[in-house]
């Protein structure tokens, strides 16, 4: 009985040693006819290569860490941005799905059924190399909402300047604190007397008020640079001041977005099919609106089937934009497993730090999904 | 349905069934004809009235229109129908009706680039001269988009290779039942090894005369074939294995599965592929070397063999406790109750998991270009920087997205169909 317990561990973990020391032996002997040395040094040379978009000052002569820095940053900003807008989409079209509405219903289902059978880098390559492409130059733009302009060099925005920018920013920290606990605060007065506080309205004036507050009395100020035509050569025109952002930047998260956005709808559409109908018919008949049903009695219980696996659909979505490198947007792969391997040659350090950062932030959104999932989890008292 | 109850007093002047049909469809149509003017003709109707009015009045007069078309219990089996159906509410009206606008919007110039507009004859960039899709560049370019660089004398040898293939998986729906307890085994060891050899003396080629043919040269929707179909065959095994490690009771086997699945699923494969490209070759001793092909294979199959045993992992967690227990007291050992007992169970509740990790591993392969294999959507990259044919980008996507939407579409549809075959009310 016990030999039956040891000899497949033992097994396992011989085979397990084997294959890592087979491995490693070859690198070992590899890298030494190679004359390649193992090591993390190279993260503090100068790096001496630009990157196109970068959240953080950088140039040539910063380190290679820098260079880290800068991709990890940019990937982020895409996911962030992606999971934001895909969780918006995907709520609007799993609820279309079920909506009452024939032509919605088969609009939204006809999108879903689109977007989620294509693969996500033909997608990505059509609205880089086909749909972006097809925008004018900046010549010709024509001004979107009096001050943008979308262009085939990307999208220029006015750019807001701040003074004294961190004193409006501890303010809107601040109020969002005491937003949470006013919440609080009629939560309980609603539990203890009944009493209905207008809960979203005063919220949105602390939010929006306290802010503004400073302005008059915080010495905050903003004004906005628009971005302005410039000839730089005989046929060539940009834009200057503004913000500018890429068309790498729009396509990536344009596509990630519409392809994220038909798992979660599907997502949705299960989570609120699985709750009995019971449930609405209940809701419906104390007299309770549509939208109220939906609100108050649907969603708190179908979040608990939702988010399980729209937390998978996040993590897909962050592993997904190192399709970036393929449009050279210049995100963690393409920065640091692209160009800093090709110039150092350290391909196990680097292949391996890549590797250990997109487990970490994995791990970093299961973690925090999981504690968001039991805290709306049924409490049994 | 417009909730009227009947002791409230109406407050809309009672109107005959008919009055206010005939009210309703003019306003209907007027608000339809007067985008059409304002999307075909850009003319606009309604433009004494201000900009920000002007430009919603077909939404305004559709919703009239619709508002008066709502009527309850008509008697006309059609517009009770239309009513149910897409004007229950004014809102929903109006989304209705921007709906239909959309169509009328978006429609026309799409057939019109699709086909009316579109080129299909003749054989160079020059035959394309109407404002549509130039499919002539498909046409041109087919060949690789099927075949890669694979020489166009030798293509038959994959068209046979695909057909044995095909042949050989078909004939374990025709076997006799005697044999039937055998078809697993048959379709992940007998099965793999018979197309493994096809492909590598037919398409690879090098003896019987046939000419060698290197990897390099494989490509377009053929290798994207291969490459899906050898990670999805192997995958399978691997991924189970792996989920009957991870619910072992054993602590080292269950923490190194669970390391193993938890790695790769952390993972984007992209960076799994970098990793076979650039790190494989270091860790193998000095002159070994393995061929492209076969470390993209290795490494999609242990990164979809993680995802396929968290799936299975879910169908093994569904079963019951009674089913282990029942086995364990008829004397069965650990292997003879997981594959008699427990599998053939659990696989029947995952077969939509397993569908779409199936799918998921179609969708990645186009990845493999990072590699430099080129599948279809690489040679579509290779092909719009040819200088003969630059600036049909648009249509290589198109086709392509096409392609790709078929094969999935019909797995996913296929996989909802098995999903309702092989379910077992409990």
């Amino acid at each position: 009985m016990k030999l039956k317990k040891f000899l497949p561990q033992l097994l396992t973990l011989l085979f397990i040693v084997l294959v890592f020391g087979f491995f490693t032996m070859n690198a070992q002997e590899n890298m030494g006819t190679r004359g390649i040395e193992f090591g993390f040094g190279f993260l503090t040379q100068e790096a001496s290569f630009d990157i196109q978009f970068s959240l953080i000052d950088y140039d040539g002569s910063h380190s290679y860490a820098r260079a880290y820095l800068v991709g990890l940053l940019n990937t982020l900003l895409v996911a962030f941005i992606g999971i934001i807008l895909a969780t918006i989409l995907g709520i609007i079209v799993g609820v279309a799905r079920l909506s009452p509405n024939y032509l919605i219903r088969k609009t939204s289902s006809f999108y879903i059924e689109f977007f989620r059978n294509v693969p996500l880098l033909l997608q990505i390559f059509f609205w880089y190399f086909a749909a972006l492409r097809a925008l004018p130059m900046p010549q010709d733009a024509t001004m979107i909402l009096g001050s943008s302009f979308m262009t085939i060099k990307g999208l220029y925005t006015p750019a807001p300047i701040w003074t004294n920018f961190d004193v409006f920013l501890t303010t809107l920290v601040a109020a969002l604190f005491l937003v949470f606990l006013f919440v609080k605060f009629a939560k309980k007065k609603q539990e203890q007397e009944g009493k209905q506080l207008p809960v979203l309205i005063i919220s949105l004036l602390i939010f929006i008020g306290l802010p503004l507050l400073t302005f008059l009395v915080g010495g905050v100020d903003l004004s906005f640079s628009f971005p302005e035509l410039r000839k730089m050569s005989q046929s060539s025109y940009t834009f200057d001041g503004g913000m500018g952002i890429p068309p790498e930047l729009i396509a990536l998260t344009l596509a990630l977005t519409l392809y994220t956005a038909t798992f979660i709808a599907e997502n949705v559409r299960a989570g609120i099919q699985g709750i009995g109908k019971g449930q609405k018919e209940a809701a419906a008949s104390i007299g309770l609106t549509p939208s109220q049903v939906l609100k108050l009695v649907i969603m708190p219980q179908a979040l608990r089937i939702i988010i399980p696996p729209t937390t998978n659909q996040y993590l897909n979505l962050t592993k997904n934009s190192s399709l970036a490198a393929a449009i050279a947007y210049p995100d963690l792969v393409l920065v640091f497993a692209g160009t800093a391997m090709m110039q150092t040659g350290k391909a196990i350090e680097i292949v391996g730090i890549t590797m250990a950062t997109y487990l970490t932030i994995s791990i970093a959104i299961s973690l925090l999904m999981n504690w968001y999932n039991q805290r709306i989890a049924i409490k049994e008292k | 349905m417009n909730s009227k109850n009947f002791d409230l007093p109406k407050s809309k002047i009672q109107l005959s069934r008919n009055t206010s049909l005939i009210i309703g469809a003019l306003f209907f149509f007027l608000g339809i004809f007067d985008f059409c003017l304002n999307n075909f003709l850009a003319t606009n109707i309604t433009s004494f009235l201000p900009r920000f009015i002007n430009f919603f009045t077909p939404l305004i007069f559709g919703v009239i229109g619709l508002h008066f078309i709502r009527i309850e219990f008509s008697g006309i089996k059609v517009l009770d129908n239309l009513n149910k159906n897409i004007n229950p509410s004014n809102f929903n009206a109006a989304l209705s009706l921007c709906i239909i606008f959309l169509i009328i919007f978006s429609l026309p110039p799409l057939l019109n680039w699709f086909i009316f507009d579109a080129n299909i004859s003749g054989d160079t960039k020059e035959a394309c001269t109407g404002g549509g899709a130039c499919w002539v560049y498909i046409k041109v370019w087919f060949n690789r988009f099927m075949y890669g660089m694979y020489p166009n004398a030798e293509q038959w040898r994959i068209n046979v290779t695909f057909v044995a293939v095909l042949a050989f998986m078909a004939a374990g729906f025709f076997v006799p039942a005697k044999f039937r307890n055998y078809l697993s085994l048959y379709y992940t060891l007998i099965l793999p090894i018979i197309s493994f050899i096809l492909i590598y003396y037919l398409i690879s080629g090098g003896s019987f005369g046939l000419e060698w043919v290197e990897t390099g040269a494989w490509g377009g929707l053929s290798l994207t074939f291969i490459v899906s179909f050898f990670s999805l065959i192997f995958c399978f095994p691997i991924g189970m294995m792996l989920a009957l490690g991870r619910r072992s009771d054993l602590p080292i086997v269950k923490y190194s599965s669970l390391s193993f699945i938890e790695f790769w699923r952390g993972v984007p494969l992209i960076t799994v592929l970098f990793m076979s490209a650039v790190m494989f070759p270091m860790f193998l001793p000095d002159g070994t070397y393995v061929d492209k092909l076969i470390r993209v294979v290795v490494a999609i199959t242990l990164f979809e063999a993680a995802y396929t045993a968290e799936v299975i992992r879910g169908g093994l967690q569904a079963l019951p406790r009674g089913q282990y227990d029942a086995a364990k007291s008829l004397g069965m050992g650990y292997w003879k109750l997981h594959i008699f007992v427990i599998l053939p169970q659990a696989l029947k509740l995952v077969i939509p998991g397993i569908a779409n990790t199936f799918l998921a591993l179609v969708k990645d392969t186009p990845l493999i270009f990072v590699v430099g294999l080129l599948e279809v959507v690489g040679m579509l990259n290779l092909a719009k920087t040819n200088p003969k044919w630059l600036g049909f980008s648009m249509e290589g996507y198109v086709f392509a997205g096409i392609i790709f939407w078929i094969i999935c579409y019909s797995m996913s549809k296929y996989s909802q169909k098995l999903e309702l075959k092989y379910k077992t009310d409990r």
